[in-house]
């Protein structure tokens, strides 16, 4: 399963404290994301990732735990239209 | 009758005459609408007999909301103000609007936002007796380009006992017993805010107020004011981006305070504190 992220010109983003508003023009959608959500988008691109991969490539950049659960978030942004999967 | 409020036109048409004599007082010193209004508001009757026959008034306009409730005659007054807030709230997309009322002093305006009940009108009212500039007491509207606060002055809502809280000096309009709400009663806006409902100010703080509440203050985080004023919009998610760009940089830019206070007296020792 290959994981995408929208086009980069498909999402607007805003820092607002801890969280990042995220418009997402296709759907007209406001998400209120908070990390590692805009993390994993950034990583995967438009060119995609698979889980493993999107693991590895996290990992070089974060210390991600065990609690992090990626799939479980993965999930999430796929359920609110950010992700695709394929 | 036509009348303008600060950037929105109104042509409000009725089956009687009695509401048209209450609005046209109501809005005495307000500038004519334009010949082409942006909306167009219109009291009839719920059947044609209805006209004459305990009458019930219904309104009609360019948006609707069909469970809206028929109101007796003697309250077609609110229905016509319920009607041009409806029109509003549904279709106006030149800028944000928030369910809000706002206030300036100093070229700074205070945009107080929550629940019905919070005290948002009364505190407005308040605000203006006290030398504030009132902006709007129903709808802030934010600039979508500039983040600036244009002017909405329409009539305040009172309630209840806010209104014999602010009995007084100014323009009123008759008490209306017996509504939905309990017994409510328009108060015009003062001279200083018709006469600035074209000059617009920046908005400095944002307040979440809540009446019946010991005193207390808190600090909103940005991301808690941005959920909460997604949810007091009327046509955040109609406007797409602009709007997200809008809201995004008000919640950034301004500062955000809940207040709980128990009475007027004390939420406006506290605005006093908090505004500095």
């Amino acid at each position: 399963m290959i994981y995408r992220a929208p086009p980069a010109d498909a999402l607007l983003a805003e820092p607002i404290d801890a969280f990042t508003a995220v418009y997402h023009r296709p759907s007209g959608q406001t998400h209120l994301l908070v990390e590692p959500a805009p993390e994993i988008l950034d990583a995967l691109g438009r060119d995609g990732l698979t889980l493993a991969k999107l693991r590895a490539a996290l990992a070089e950049r974060y210390d991600l735990t065990e609690a992090d659960d990626l799939a479980e978030r993965l999930e999430e942004l796929v359920a609110a239209g950010l992700v695709s999967a394929a | 009758m036509k009348v303008r409020v600060g950037p929105a036109s109104f042509r409000v048409g009725s089956a009687w005459s009695q509401p048209l004599a209450q609005l046209r007082a109501l809005y005495a010193d307000y500038p004519p609408g334009d010949s082409v209004p942006d909306f167009t508001v219109r009291l009839e009757p719920t059947r044609p007999w209805r006209r004459w026959v305990r009458p019930s008034v219904a309104i009609a306009g360019d948006y609707m909301l069909p469970e809206a409730a028929p109101l007796p005659l003697a309250h077609a007054l609110l229905a016509a103000e319920m009607a041009m807030n409806l029109q509003v709230a549904l279709g106006w997309r030149r800028h944000l609007l928030l369910h809000a009322a706002a206030v300036e002093k100093d070229g700074r305006a205070l945009v107080m936002t929550g629940e019905s009940g919070a005290g948002k009108s009364t505190l407005a009212a308040m605000l203006m007796r006290r030398g504030w500039r009132l902006l709007g007491d129903e709808f802030a509207l934010v600039d979508l380009h500039n983040g600036s606060l244009h002017p909405f002055p329409r009539p305040i809502s009172l309630k209840n006992d806010s209104i014999a809280a602010l009995a007084g000096e100014g323009r009123w309009g008759p008490e209306l017993v017996g509504t939905p709400k309990g017994t409510i009663r328009h108060l015009v806006p003062d001279a200083l805010a018709l006469a600035g409902m074209n000059r617009q100010a920046m908005p400095a703080m944002l307040l979440f107020p809540r009446y019946g509440f010991a005193p207390a203050t808190r600090a909103v985080p940005a991301s808690e004011a941005f959920v909460r004023l997604t949810a007091a919009s009327t046509n955040y998610a109609n406007l797409g981006e602009p709007g997200f760009r809008a809201l995004t940089r008000l919640v950034r830019e301004v500062p955000t305070v809940a207040v709980d206070y128990p009475d007027g007296a004390s939420a406006l020792a506290m605005v006093d504190e908090i505004w500095g």
